[in-house]
């Protein structure tokens, strides 16, 4: 087949781009999105922060206030009161998961008839809509019809509490349901980490007659640390950011006994629209999840080292 | 510009904050013609469509219906396009900061009337509603509250709403509770004639041990629903949320708006079933639906559902309804619901000349008369004093007899923030039992006082 003139000059023109310049092409569209839709909108919120602005307010301009709204949410005693709670939840979740995900994985780490099954089953919660699940345990917590307590022992309905309606009650039970939903996620990893581990390092360790609580704590725990810490880290930074299993359970109540701090943000940003606070407050929030995650990373780092 | 970075920033914020039945309506009458003189006229400006948004419910279907018709007549499609009750204000305010023209009409809430009013996203309709006589077709209470900022008309009444209840016909006219109440309680047990007659008619009815309890109140802390539900209780007691000066302090917080706290909370706590600590309409109507309830409140809008028999098959022809009744010193008020339709200011002249022509269609009588036959909750006067109006459902007499004495929560720019402080204390004394009902009154006079003191309506 004869080319044209034109179509030799195209052929010759796409010849002509380099290796670098192909690369640039390709990556092009996603730096722009990036900067479009995270850089801009970081920096821009960052700016915002330091402003008195609303954002249901166009003809109002964001007006330069410096460190007023960090001064404002950094001295109110409530936004200590949710950053409290929200660090008991955040603390007391991760942990359950880890020991109930790691658990879990120990128990399905050797294959048996209908491992498989299980395997699949337990991991059906995380693939669920967080707001669903709220329904559904809404119903399960129901002290009247609901299941739960009829499980822990309260076999006359209404004789059990109403989890969802006392303020001691309601952050259990949204961690309850949080450990449901998520412990499957660490065992999915930590399965991982355990499956990898050699055969010859449990032969040797036989061959000394070691204890099974002593190849346990020696070999199996250093050898998952990092994929359970890799898991740690993730539901970390999920359980800091808890919005709508909230709102599908509790609202943020009764009174302010759920109000987790992504639930208050929430509340600043699009019920109070005032968007420099509110600018502010995920400013802290991101500030506090970096200072967590660093930590976590560092440890990371370390387990690796010492396991190398 | 800035209204576009700061849809962004709002983006942001939304994600590091979050990883996150309708009955059938009744037979409704033969389409309406066209008023007169109006029929089949060639779209004016060159519109030919028109969009309306508005809350996902059974009333927002019921005006597309309407909007079909006036297709035939006027030849200009309407579309209403519905956003769930969770995120229908989200959506309104997103657009409103973009001044975006993804609507042209939107059925705003009574309380964003100041919001939208003074930041100029609705158009200013007082010419164009005194030029046309649409004031003078709706009740005054629902002008005032759907449609009145600052003297001047935003919104034409659409959906009149209130909180209303609902009864168990059958429980309250049996021979043998209305005997054992008489002997308990010395007077007659019918349909309550005060705030006080209601506790004792919800104390009698309620029996844990058949699954039956008195009452269901809203307890729900998301959005308003508290609120509504207790101020009912706040504004029959004699108190308010305000003055005419908007002080707080003194007017709110008083010995008697105590008490109607304290009986909402023993509502709550003694005499509604369990597990209903947040509790909105759905919740209510479930509670009755199901048969665990002799009463319940809830906006007048989801009333259908109770007299329809497929979705109440047990109770559906056992249901009474009644107005919310006065507190102790006679004071009647039921709390706003409903809303009004208003027309986006950030459209082109000739899309808000449709819509408004749109309205008045709208607002005209054959047009509102099937409105209300349809199931929607017709604001206009003729029509909701019409024998036909009150004879077509159990609960319009209730609803015409509401539409009398409504009164609304804020509808200052600043609501949301006065909304939030609310609903936590509220529910913190309500649900929680944290503190007394005077100490909740006394946190939000003063950080109501606070927020009105920081937006310039007190010194």
């Amino acid at each position: 087949m004869q080319l044209t003139r034109t179509q030799t000059a195209r052929v010759h023109s796409r010849r002509s781009l380099t290796d670098v310049q192909i690369q640039v092409l390709f990556i092009a569209p996603t730096i722009i999105l990036l900067v479009l839709w995270n850089i801009f909108p970081l920096f821009y919120s960052l700016y915002l922060s330091f402003t008195e602005f609303s954002v249901i307010k166009p003809d109002v301009p964001p007006a330069w206030i410096g460190l007023q709204n960090y001064n404002k949410l950094l001295s109110d005693p409530r936004i200590w009161q949710y950053f409290t709670l929200t660090g008991r939840y955040v603390v007391t979740t991760v942990a359950l998961q880890a020991i109930v995900g790691f658990g879990l994985a120990l128990f399905l780490r050797e294959r048996f008839k209908g491992s498989g099954l299980i395997t699949t089953l337990i991991l059906i919660p995380i693939m669920m809509s967080p707001v669903v699940i709220g329904l559904f345990w809404k119903l399960i917590y129901n002290p009247a019809f609901g299941i739960f307590n009829y499980l822990i022992g309260y076999s006359v309905p209404n004789s059990g509490p109403d989890w969802l309606g006392e303020g001691s009650r309601a952050l259990w039970a949204i961690i309850i349901v949080d450990v449901w939903m998520w412990s499957p996620f660490v065992m999915l990893l930590c399965l991982s980490g355990l499956k990898a581990i050699p055969d010859y390092l449990y032969e040797a360790a036989a061959i000394d007659r070691a204890s099974p609580w002593f190849q346990f704590w020696r070999i199996t725990l250093p050898q998952v640390a990092p994929l359970l810490l890799i898991a740690i880290l993730f539901r970390t930074i999920e359980a800091f950011k808890t919005f709508d299993l909230v709102m599908g359970l509790t609202g943020g109540g009764p009174g302010d006994a759920t109000e987790l701090i992504a639930v208050h943000l929430y509340r600043a940003a699009f019920t109070r629209f005032t968007t420099g606070e509110s600018s502010a407050l995920a400013y802290i929030i991101l500030v506090i999840v970096i200072a967590v995650s660093n930590l976590y990373v560092r440890s990371l780092n370390r387990i690796r080292g010492e396991n190398h | 510009m800035t209204k576009k970075l700061g849809l962004l920033t709002l983006g942001l914020a939304a994600a590091l904050a979050a990883g996150c039945a309708a009955p059938a309506a009744p037979a409704a009458p033969a389409a309406p013609a066209a008023p007169a003189g109006q029929a089949t006229a060639a779209p004016a400006g060159g519109v030919t469509e028109l969009t309306i948004w508005w809350a996902e419910w059974d009333p927002a279907n019921y005006l597309q219906e309407l909007a079909n018709d006036y297709e035939k007549a006027r030849g200009i499609k309407v579309n209403v396009v519905q956003e769930p009750w969770g995120t229908y204000y989200n959506k309104v305010t997103a657009e409103w900061a973009a001044k975006g023209t993804g609507y042209d009409m939107v059925v705003g809430d009574s309380q964003w009337l100041g919001q939208a009013a003074t930041q100029g996203h609705y158009l200013d309709l007082t010419d164009f509603m005194k030029e046309k006589g649409l004031d003078k077709t709706v009740t005054p209470a629902t002008l005032l509250y759907y449609g009145t900022y600052n003297g001047k008309y935003w919104a034409f009444p659409t959906e009149g709403d209130a909180l209303g209840w609902a009864y168990r016909k059958d429980l309250f006219e049996d021979p043998a509770e209305k005997e054992a109440f008489k002997a308990k309680y010395g007077y007659d047990l019918d349909v309550p004639k005060d705030l006080l007659q209601l506790r004792d008619i919800a104390e009698f009815f309620t029996r844990p041990e058949k699954n039956l309890y008195g009452i269901a109140v809203y307890t729900q802390k998301d959005y308003d629903a508290i609120t509504m539900g207790a101020q009912n209780f706040i504004f029959n007691f004699g108190a308010d949320w305000k003055n005419d000066k908007f002080e707080v302090e003194g007017v709110l917080n008083t010995e008697d708006a105590a008490k109607a706290l304290e009986l909402y909370r023993e509502l709550y706590t003694k005499f509604m079933p369990p597990g209903l600590s947040n509790a909105f309409f759905q919740e209510m109507n479930d509670a009755f639906i199901s048969g665990q309830v002799a009463m319940i409140t809830n906006y007048f809008a989801f009333f259908p559902a109770l007299v329809n028999p497929q979705t109440n098959p047990n109770y559906y022809d056992k249901v009474g309804f009644f107005a919310t009744p006065p507190g102790p010193g006679g004071a009647q008020y039921a709390s706003l619901g409903g809303q009004g339709i208003s027309v986006n200011a950030y459209i082109s002249p000739e899309r808000q000349q449709a819509a408004k022509d749109f309205i008045e269609w709208f607002a005209s009588k054959p047009v509102q008369e099937k409105w209300a036959a349809l199931g929607g909750y017709t604001c206009n006067i003729e029509v909701l004093n019409s024998d036909t109006f009150k004879q077509a459902t159990p609960y319009n007499p209730a609803f015409a007899e509401t539409m009398n004495f409504v009164k609304d929560f804020w509808n200052i720019p600043e609501f949301g923030d006065l909304l939030v402080v609310s609903q936590r204390e509220l529910s913190k004394y309500i649900v929680e039992g944290q503190g007394t009902a005077k100490a909740a009154l006394d946190n939000i006079a003063r950080e109501h006082t606070e927020i009105l003191k920081k937006a310039g309506y007190l010194k």
